[in-house]
């Protein structure tokens, strides 16, 4: 057993609960509060993980549960990610408390469930705990899409994400059945193991296809991208950011686990179909994005874009590839954050996110105007943010193996495309909120101390990545290092 | 610390020190800018007078300084100067500081003008002062995206908007084909460092050179990447509109220096890192930039539009330029550092005297204006020196530059340089004289009546210095001609070494054997 290594998922767990508990005795009025409280509990736990648990040495993994757990530098790293990232997500969520009628504590406390899935996500080491973090996951998710009971947009998406969450799980099992059935093993070290032997059968192949569709639902890469734009619109604001960063980075860490420790020597073979879902992925995303004149929308549709470029790194099939990954989601989480954030408190008193409704923002608030504005500047990838240096490690690695495969520098024109027709809409989101005629209201948004916190925490995150890269080149390389 | 750190993080400090500022000090922020590109101009000055000539070997570089910044991947901040740079950096250290001066035009949202504007001049300091691939490009980013938000939200004219996005689209393309071609470098070389001594030490003094193949597709992105960046033809349809709407010190800043980035990146990376393949694409290039010399000098002869005809005659001169690497002789490339340099301070001044104009009157159209010397003498006068400058007059720094590329290149390219000195010395002085003649003389139309000249020495002040600095370098062209001379001999050296064997190579060896015989 060794029950000791599950101990950030313990601690959120027993968080979770407890948050529901203490909801039954908190006055209605003080519920909105109880996101501080859940907030500073995974400030805590986050903290804790700083400071007391440690990787005895990159290439070793620590089991359990049969190794169906493994607790190593990958592991490691993404459950600090995901900590941080619901941290911010629930001080975003405090300020959306007006906008949900009744059961706020629930809202926060889904939100540390999916949590927990993701944290079991990011050490998954057999099929069955993959499908079954992966569940957690999107059934919390399905709620917190649809939370908002009195808006038929926020039902709307909960309905899309629930049907196609649904096909997509049973893509997963299905999958996961055949490969079972082919291998007779659920556990991806065992599975590394005889891949040499069963990696050419072809019904073993398929199942690994189903189950990497399955992921590709996740992350909403190309050909599985369809729901994206219509749930991040109608969603609730924080639940829409908690989906843009934590969902897609559960999906990549369970893309890198399966492709990289359980059969890395059949994901050496995908090379192409890599390279090519990588390539229509960034152009659909940023293609689709330029019409959209929906600020949520839009963010759904460069969010595939994204899942495209994070998919250069899987793609070029090397530890700089990974790790560059890595990366590009640690700087991609301080700037979709900060972007929701602004979003969230912008747009709390009006219905639709139109584009005309950042208009006067610089004047409104000054500090919400210039986050947003190097937020898109960093997914743009403009230096000297976290997104330039995360682009130029991702193109690196892609470029890397060009003189191997040919087809790398195709991709890394597209990406290059891509990043060229990004530029337009991210302006265009800048150039609304600086210079656009008519700005109806004018009135100062409040802002309370907790957001103001985390949006100087993005930032300062977006700039330290962009100018100090090196600490975190080097933690994300350790951590990779567990990947074959 | 290095001087040089201090002229790059001067402008950048600023910057971050205005974003302290309150909004109602505008007084403040004016003097701020002025002062810390002011501190930035004569450091640089100071440095081009210490420098005394770059130590030969394969880091002949001077006021060098190295700080690791990212050594898992070779990455570090290394800053240095040698003969090609320290102009160019000089010059930049100059405009900026014009343009800082010149932009008391600007009356609204004043404090991010001036930061965005010290971000730029700090920027592509930063980019002519790094020895790092990384960081040169990086430095160019960080000024290149300061251009575009400031012709989107001071730009002038009814086509801005759309003039933005062309500009953003346009350029950001260009940079990131040298991106692209800079990783590839990086990767190919194996060297497995960013820092460019290091690189060449690698490829030449370790024999290390890059595969045909490899250089067979880095060379083209490295050109056709920093030749959108610097207008080259047929890739030069931003610059009119671009500069036409932009804010006067942007366009100053942009067309006067940081146009210059593409070409340096030319001369000390993508000449000497993959000599084969540049020898190969020389007889392209100095048939493009025809393209650029006559192409767009006649297209410039025929503008209604003050500022459109000095940014069709701008991306002309960057023929020159062009056509003095291609020569890829050391006289063509002394010459062509000579005109970048030259052209930064024209460029500068033609911009800064339009903005002026505009301010005055409202409108560049060529048509309205006239006889505009009698109201104000002493623009009229720089504008006419300028001009002068501009068709190549003997005494400015733009007639050494070009006559030394025209003498470079024809040794190599004869027929190019008969079209180049047509395009260069008749069709320029037309559209020069012309704009002159049209715009300072003639009757002056009574709506002109109450147009100032620069009121007093403050304002004249940036125009003194550009136009002084034209005339030292013209008369004195060796004071640079001697500290360009070693390190071009270098890179003509490094290049004929790389490409002796290469099927295109034969061209140039001629070429040199041709001018050694001489």
């Amino acid at each position: 057993m060794n029950i000791g290594l599950l101990i950030h998922e313990w601690l959120v767990v027993a968080l979770g609960l407890g948050l529901l508990l203490v909801d039954l005795w908190v006055p209605s009025p003080a519920k909105r509060n109880l996101g501080y409280a859940a907030a500073l509990g995974l400030c805590a736990i986050l903290l804790y993980s700083l400071f007391f648990v440690r990787v005895p040495s990159p290439e070793i993994t620590q089991y359990a549960f049969g190794k169906m757990y493994a607790l190593d530098g990958l592991g490691l790293f993404f459950k600090r990610f995901f900590l941080l990232a619901a941290i911010i997500v629930l001080v975003m969520s405090v300020e959306f408390a007006d906008r949900i009628k009744a059961g706020i504590g629930e809202f926060y406390a889904l939100i540390l469930f999916a949590l927990t899935g993701m944290l079991f996500a990011s050490s998954a080491n057999d099929f069955a705990l993959l499908f079954v973090s992966l569940e957690l996951i999107t059934v919390s998710f399905y709620v917190l899409t649809s939370f908002e009971r009195g808006r038929f947009s926020s039902l709307e998406a909960g309905v899309k994400y629930l049907i196609i969450g649904a096909l997509s799980t049973g893509f997963t099992v299905f999958g996961i059945a055949l490969v079972y059935g082919i291998s007779g093993k659920l556990n991806f070290g065992d599975l590394a193991g005889v891949t040499a032997e069963i990696g050419s059968n072809r019904i073993f192949l398929f199942g690994l296809v189903l189950v990497i569709a399955g992921l590709g639902f996740k992350i909403a890469a190309f050909p599985f991208q369809i729901w994206a734009p219509d749930v991040y619109q109608g969603a609730p604001t924080p639940a829409t950011a908690f989906l843009a960063i934590g969902s897609k980075a559960a999906g990549f860490v369970l893309l890198l686990r399966v492709l990289f420790i359980a059969v890395p020597d059949v994901a050496a073979q995908w090379a192409n179909l890599l390279i090519i879902i990588s390539g229509i992925t960034i152009l659909y995303g940023n293609l689709c994005a330029i019409p959209q004149r929906n600020v949520k929308r839009l963010l759904g549709y460069s969010s595939i874009a994204h899942a495209g470029y994070l998919l250069l790194g899987v793609a070029a099939l090397s530890a700089a590839g990974r790790a560059a990954v890595l990366y590009y989601l640690s700087g991609y989480l301080f700037t979709v954050l900060a972007a929701f954030t602004v979003i969230c408190l912008v747009m709390r008193q009006v219905d639709g996110e139109d584009l005309r409704a950042l208009a006067g923002l610089s004047r409104r608030s000054p500090l919400l105007a210039a986050t947003m504005t190097l937020a898109m500047a960093s997914l743009a990838g403009i230096p000297p943010l976290a997104g330039f240096f995360g682009k130029f490690l991702l193109l690196k690695a892609v470029i890397e193996q060009g003189a191997a495969q040919p087809g790398y520098y195709c991709l890394a024109f597209t990406a290059l495309v891509g990043v060229v027709i990004s530029l337009y809409y991210y302006f265009g989101v800048v150039r609304a909120i600086y210079w656009s005629e008519e700005a109806g209201d004018l009135s100062p948004i409040p802002l309370s101390e907790p957001v103001r916190v985390s949006l100087y925490g993005c930032i300062a995150g977006m700039f330290f990545l962009g100018l100090f890269p090196g600490p975190l080149v080097n933690l994300a390389a350790e951590a990779v290092k567990v990947l074959r | 610390m290095s001087i040089l750190t201090f002229i790059i993080c001067c402008p950048l400090l600023a910057a971050l020190l205005l974003a302290f500022v309150p909004n109602s000090f505008r007084v403040v922020m004016r003097g701020v800018a002025v002062l810390a590109t002011l501190i930035s101009a004569l450091l640089a000055v100071l440095m081009f007078l210490l420098f005394n000539g770059a130590q030969v070997g394969a880091t002949g570089y001077r006021f060098e300084q190295q700080i690791a910044w990212v050594s898992a991947l070779g990455i570090s901040y290394h800053v240095g100067v040698d003969g090609i740079n320290v102009g160019l950096i000089l010059m930049g250290a100059i405009v900026a500081f014009a343009a800082a001066c010149v932009s008391w035009e600007i009356k609204e949202r004043e404090k991010e003008f001036y930061i965005l504007l010290l971000v730029m001049a700090g920027g592509i300091l930063g980019a002519f002062a790094s020895l790092d691939l990384f960081f040169f490009y990086f430095f160019h980013e960080l000024a290149l995206v300061p251009t575009f938000i400031m012709i989107g939200v001071w730009g002038r004219g009814e086509r801005k908007n759309y003039a933005t996005f062309q500009i953003t689209l346009y350029l950001s393309l260009g940079a990131l084909l040298a991106l692209v071609g800079l990783i590839a470098l990086y990767v190919q070389s194996g060297a497995n460092t960013f820092d460019i001594p290091a690189l060449t030490r690698h490829i030449f003094t370790e024999q290390h050179a890059l595969s045909p193949g490899a250089q067979h597709f880095i060379f083209p992105l490295l050109l056709f990447g920093f030749g959108i960046l610097v207008s080259l033809w047929p890739f030069h349809t931003w610059a009119p509109l671009g500069y036409g709407s932009a804010p006067t010190a942007t366009a100053m800043l942009h067309a006067g220096v940081l146009k210059k980035f593409g070409l340096y990146g030319l001369i000390r990376i993508a000449l000497p890192l993959l000599p084969n393949e540049a020898q190969g694409w020389m007889p392209v290039l100095a048939w493009l930039c025809l393209g650029n010399l006559v192409y767009c000098g006649w297209v410039a002869m025929r503008q209604k539009d003050f500022n459109w005809l000095i940014g069709y005659s701008s991306v002309a001169h960057m023929g020159f330029i062009f056509l003095g690497i291609a020569s890829l002789t050391l006289i063509g490339i002394t010459g062509a550092v000579l005109v970048m340099i030259a052209h930064g301070f024209l460029a500068a001044l033609m911009f800064g005297l339009g903005g002026y104009i505009f301010q005055q009157t409202g409108t560049l159209r060529i048509d309205e204006l006239g006889g505009l010397l009698r109201r104000m003498p002493f623009i009229g006068m720089a504008l006419m020196m300028a001009a002068f400058a501009g068709c190549g007059l003997p005494g400015f720094a733009n007639f050494a530059g070009e006559i030394t590329v025209l003498f470079g290149a024809w040794t190599v390219f004869p027929q190019v340089t008969i079209l180049a000195c047509w395009g260069a010395l008749i069709i320029g002085a037309v559209y020069a004289l012309r704009a002159v003649r049209n715009i300072l003389h003639g009757p002056l139309p009574d709506k002109w009546a109450a147009v100032a000249d620069a009121p007093h020495l403050w304002r004249k002040l940036p125009f003194v210095i550009l136009l002084a600095s034209l005339l030292i370098f013209g008369c004195f062209p060796g004071l640079l001609t001697e500290k360009i001379k070693p390190n071009a001999e270098q890179i003509v050296k490094m290049v004929q070494a790389g490409g002796r064997n290469a099927p295109g190579g034969a061209l140039v060896t001629q070429a040199a054997a041709k001018e050694d015989a001489r």
